[in-house]
């Protein structure tokens, strides 16, 4: 028996769970008295319906109900109980609400069967009369009217104030690079589509289990929406397969399942289809300008980064897209700007590494447009330009080990062997291209609880609201608390996921190991304290007078770290004080007073190498280095599996992914995993991943910063100028599919 | 859920039989396509007629040195084939750059030459679609069409048949052999699909209730010089931007016989013999290829987001001339 430890690769302690369909997903509960609806969307991007007529549909035998604008009951009154925990200023939807279609694909209607396959088959026999109205779903078009967005959104921090005098600094420099950068909108498509299982218990109360990276969220937003106490609703969710943000707020399968099981007094299950995956938010279309201006030696003098995302007509969706280039070099002369574009379309949602992934896209294309420029090694470059203070907020960073990361991933990439200029490197009838981006992603803690139940038999359960999207959060947490009590990791069981639990952050930003592995560092910390003091009490007891410092938790036993005195089983200490159990709850509060006087950052270095048929424009990842700084690494092999999970999006993001716009219809039309192409293994080439050592006892108590998003940052960057070093063409819009180097 | 009759059928007269009468009724055999199409409501059979157990597995060899595949043989069972594999590589490397393990081990023969098209809006039964719902227009014409026809499409109908393996097929010449009410006959492959006209609703040539009983190669395979060069938006398991199948016959260094037909560019497989017989009696050369490529797309057209393709035709026609010419693709 060993001691579960932090650092070590354990494998994960819901692998088998999962791959023997053991682990149980949102739309895979069920319950006796279960119906299915089927949610009919709207074939118009704007206009209203003029006339909805079910009749065939509730024809058919076994169908019990359509709920449409027309007989849904008149719910919440005001905005802000429709608001999640994490919508962004403005009105969210409110499915079947009235008349008016605000985008295509809009839920209109729900119908609920006796079977998952009536339900579907009789949603295609509801018919729908619409009045459309002119819609507009080009981002050129709006492009002039975009705007500030509306307060409220979460994690949301308007560009800096600007530094210097940018335009000036850019119109002297002796050396300028300007460009224009645009990616479409792009669908998280997690594996596991967006369901809800509604159950009904006996006394009435609801048990919800919903696809989310937030049961409490979940949970709030039923709440309000409703009319609902809290005691009579509880989300349950132990498992998300994929959430990428499309999780974090309510999806409108939630209220449409609720709705109808309300309605019927039954339990509901609402799944929807990959179609109806495209429904739902999006990486946001956005089109930035990024100007840079140099001295001839490099120095940059000017940094101007204008960014355009769009939003829908209701809610003012915003991100982080921006502040990263006023952080990542040192630079005098910086302005920074960011809008948002009403479309009609439906709200963008966070997607992994939401605004970093947009912003360093463009940024670090155009620092490899300027060192091309410059005919500087563009590592040189960013070497030259590294910060070493956050010269926006005038404050240290609590840790950087971005240059290590560029060194690191140079030498495992062989960096030193690349030619300088593009078209360089040639390989047959190949054009082979070396390049590389940097990637950023802040370091958050939130506020999050955790309880924990020692039993005499050193059995451990320790369980907080947490999520797991799949990054490995029971396994992590498992190994926190095994370590710090000294168990093998077998003897530890998480718990996860139900809003009975203690309340965690939401499951995003890359905040859960710092944010609930604080929690459960702290309430392991508090299981310890009552340990040492029930030993104190034992007769003979090496350890009065003793303080934490001084002892710790190995092999089940609580010893001496001086070794002087025999250990003492865990046992035996609650033998003596006649307990079976302890139980303790903790919330770990960040430490804000401290965090606030630093910047704190995740970094990557990433090194790309690929191959272009240019007679055909096909192009080829033939190798990806990530060298990453994220601070303590608490598992290798779960962390290594996030940044191989990130590096992959980033190939999709620069190759092939693209939620296609008819733009006279207004609707996404490539809506099935057919034709919305994501990486297949052929795509895949070997991935080294390297986490460089990086300490900072500033991010939280655990020293860890986070690594669901930093792996996904800079990689279509990284691709986009390792096409250019390859063919010396620069593909400004993603994604960089054949056709476009022709 | 979907209502339909079922039929399970033990020979092909049981199944010409059962189909004869229904229009609405249709074969279904690995299911790949005709159950997506169904789930999706692009496809509402009155009957589905299960010829999974037809004795229409056999790969046998023909008195004329041809090759006869059966409608049910799997996909992966022909590519696989040590006939077809020595003798039609061609054929065989078509298959496999289609679909996935999984699909090919269920497609068949038969369903693989009736597949129907992945234009998006074909698949969107909120959309009009002529050749869903004839006469409610063609939203692709104007809409997005990077993946549809630049050659022989109509202002009511531009979408491109997907199958790769037909692309060897019609490079190939081979017969489709089909039973229906009225008897058996052969289809020569360059007959079996057509363009869309007026009736985009009409993929292949097929009469109400014929089935497709075998496919028949005949001898020469072009086996020391073929190609199936397929170019497509990832590496992997997509279907065709443009594909193109080349078999050459050389005799001391120049083209006796040369084969070509392009995919991902029309409403079935295009073979062009003019382009054909431009190659003939030549020495293999890359203006000539070039010229073949340019002749192939004369009356080429784009519709806006497929434009790229004829220059890509161009392109890729020359490409797999020249590894035909070497003897076959790149490892
Ligand atoms: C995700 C995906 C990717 C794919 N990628 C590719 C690709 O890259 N390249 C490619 O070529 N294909 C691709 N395919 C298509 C695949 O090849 C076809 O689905 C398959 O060949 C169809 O064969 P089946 O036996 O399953 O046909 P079914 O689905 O059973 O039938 C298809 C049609 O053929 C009719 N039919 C079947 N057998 C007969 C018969 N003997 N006589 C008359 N009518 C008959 C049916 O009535 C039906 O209309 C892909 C499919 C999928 C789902
Ligand atoms: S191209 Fe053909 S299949 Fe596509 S929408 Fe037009 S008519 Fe339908």
């Amino acid at each position: 028996m060993t001691t579960g430890k932090t650092g070590a690769p354990h494998d994960r302690v819901d692998g088998r769970a999962k791959v023997t369909g053991q682990a149980r997903y949102a739309g895979e509960f069920t319950a006796p008295d279960l119906v299915h609806g089927f949610v009919v969307t709207s074939a118009i991007a704007r206009g209203k319906i003029v006339r909805i007529d079910a009749a065939e549909a509730l024809a058919l035998p076994g169908v019990l109900q359509v709920y449409t604008h027309e007989n849904a009951p008149r719910l919440a009154w005001r905005d802000r109980s429709w608001r999640d925990m994490v919508a962004p200023g403005g009105s969210p939807l409110r499915p079947l609400h009235d008349a008016e279609v605000q985008f295509s694909g809009q839920p209109i209607a729900l119908v609920v069967a006796e079977s998952f396959e009536l339900a579907r088959e009789a949603a295609g026999l509801v018919k729908v009369d619409y009045e459309a109205a002119p819609h507009e779903t080009r981002l050129a078009e709006v492009e002039a009217e975009a705007h500030e967005p509306a307060r409220g959104k979460k994690g949301y921090t308007p560009p800096p104030k600007p530094r210097g005098r940018a335009d000036e600094a850019l119109a002297a420099a002796p050396v300028r690079v300007e460009a224009t950068y645009e990616h479409p909108p792009l669908h998280h498509n997690p594996m596991e589509p967006h369901a809800t299982t509604v159950i009904v218990e006996a006394d009435g109360s609801l048990t919800i289990h919903d696809k989310t990276q937030g049961v409490t969220n979940s949970r709030d937003y039923v709440c309000k929406v409703f009319g609902l106490a809290s005691d009579q609703v509880r989300v349950v969710t132990p498992f998300v397969g994929g959430g990428f943000g499309s999780g974090l707020r309510p999806q409108y399968q939630l209220f449409l399942a609720v709705l109808a099981a309300r309605e019927l007094r039954r339990s509901v299950r609402v799944v929807l289809s990959r179609q109806q995956m495209f429904t739902i938010g999006y990486r946001p279309w956005t089109r930035q300008r990024v100007a840079l201006g140099a001295e001839r030696d490099g120095r940059l003098r000017a940094l101007i980064h204008e960014a355009v995302g769009n939003t829908s007509r209701f809610e003012d969706y915003c991100e982080n897209v921006v502040p990263w280039s006023g952080v990542l070099y040192e630079c005098p002369n910086t302005r920074l700007e960011y809008g948002v574009a009403a479309l009609d379309l439906y709200t963008p949602i966070d997607a992994r590494a939401p605004g970093a992934v947009t912003g360093l896209w463009a940024l670090e294309s155009a620092i490899d447009e300027l060192a091309d420029a410059l005919d500087i090694d563009p590592l040189a470059l960013r070497l030259k330009n590294y910060a070493e203070e956050d010269q926006d907020h005038r404050r240290p960073f609590s840790s950087k080990a971005l240059r290590d990361c560029y060194r690191e991933g140079a030498a495992r990439f062989g960096w030193h062997r690349r030619s300088l200029a593009a078209r360089s490197m040639r390989e047959g009838a190949l054009q082979i291209g070396w390049a590389m981006a940097t990637g950023i992603w802040e370091a958050q803690q939130a506020p999050s609880q955790a309880k924990a139940l020692l039993t005499a038999d050193c059995r451990l359960h320790v369980a907080s609201a947490s999520g797991e999207i799949g990054p490995g959060t029971y396994t992590i947490m498992s190994q926190i608390a095994a370590e710090q009590l000294g168990l093998p990791l077998a003897a530890v069981r998480f718990e996860l996921g139900d809003t009975a639990l203690p309340p965690a952050m939401i499951q995003g930003g890359s905040a859960t190991a710092s944010s609930v592995g604080s929690a459960v560092l702290a309430v392991c910390r508090a299981l310890q304290h009552s340990l040492l003091k029930l030993a104190q009490t034992m007769p003979d007891s090496p350890f009065g007078g003793r303080a934490l410092e001084d002892v710790e938790f190995v092999d089940r036993s609580l010893r001496l770290c001086s070794g002087v005195a025999p250990a003492v089983p865990i046992a035996a200490i609650m033998r003596h004080a006649g307990l079976g159990s302890i139980a303790e709850q903790t919330t770990a509060i960040p430490d804000l007073a401290r965090q606030s006087r630093y910047t704190s950052n995740a970094h990557s270095a990433v090194f790309v190498e690929v191959a272009v048929d240019e007679a055909l424009g096909t192009v080829t990842v033939r190798r990806v280095v990530s060298a990453v700084a994220g601070g303590r690494i608490l598992n290798p092999k779960t962390a290594r599996s996030q940044i191989l999970g990130g590096v992959v999006w980033g190939i999709g993001m620069a190759l092939e992914e693209h939620s296609m716009l008819d733009h006279g219809l207004g609707r996404f039309v490539n809506h099935n995993l057919g034709e919305y192409h994501v990486p297949v293994h052929a795509d895949v080439p070997a991935i080294d991943v390297v986490f460089v050592e990086e300490r900072d006892d500033v991010v939280n108590p655990l020293g860890v910063k986070g690594l669901g998003e930093i792996g996904i940052v800079g990689v279509a960057a990284a691709i986009a100028n390792a096409v250019f070093h390859a063919t010396g063409r620069r593909i400004r819009e993603l994604p960089i599919t054949l056709d476009k180097l022709l | 859920m979907n209502r339909f009759g079922y039929t399970r059928a033990g020979d092909v007269a049981e199944a010409v039989h059962a189909a004869a009468g229904d229009d609405a009724a249709q074969f279904i055999a690995g299911g790949t396509n005709l159950v997506d199409l169904m789930k999706e409501r692009i496809a509402a059979p009155s009957r589905l007629i299960d010829i999974t157990r037809l004795p229409l597995r056999a790969v046998k060899s023909l008195p004329d040195g041809g090759l006869e595949i059966g409608a049910l043989v799997s996909n992966s069972d022909v590519a696989y084939h040590p006939e077809v594999a020595s003798r039609y590589p061609l054929l065989s490397q078509a298959i496999l750059a289609g679909a996935s393990p999984q699909l090919r081990n269920m497609a068949s023969t038969g369903g693989n030459l009736l597949q129907r098209t992945r234009c998006y809006y074909f698949y969107d039964a909120a959309l009009p679609c002529n050749k869903r719902a004839p006469g409610s227009g063609c939203p692709a014409r104007d809409g997005v069409n990077r993946i549809h026809a630049i050659l022989g499409a109509s202002e009511h109908c531009i979408a491109v048949h997907p199958s790769d393996m037909c692309v060897a097929l019609a490079a190939l010449a081979a017969t489709v052999h089909v039973t229906g009410p009225a008897g058996a006959r052969a289809i020569e492959f360059a007959e079996f699909h057509r363009l869309p006209g007026d009736a985009p609703e009409r993929d292949t040539t097929l009469q109400p209730g014929e089935l497709v009983t075998a496919v028949a190669l005949p001898r020469e395979g072009f086996a020391a010089h073929s190609t199936y060069l397929k170019v497509r938006d990832r590496h992997s398991y997509a279907f065709a931007l443009v594909s193109v199948a080349v078999g050459l016959r050389m005799v001391d260094g120049t083209i006796a016989e040369a084969r070509l037909a392009l995919g991902g560019v029309a409403h079935k497989p295009w073979r062009d013999p003019t382009a054909e017989a431009l190659l003939r009696g030549q020495r293999p050369d890359d203006a000539l290829f070039a010229a073949v490529g340019e002749h192939l797309v004369r009356d080429a057209r784009g519709c806006g987001h497929n434009d790229f393709k004829i220059a890509l035709v161009r392109r890729a026609v020359v490409r797999a001339l020249q590894q035909a010419v070497a003897g076959g693709p790149r490892a």
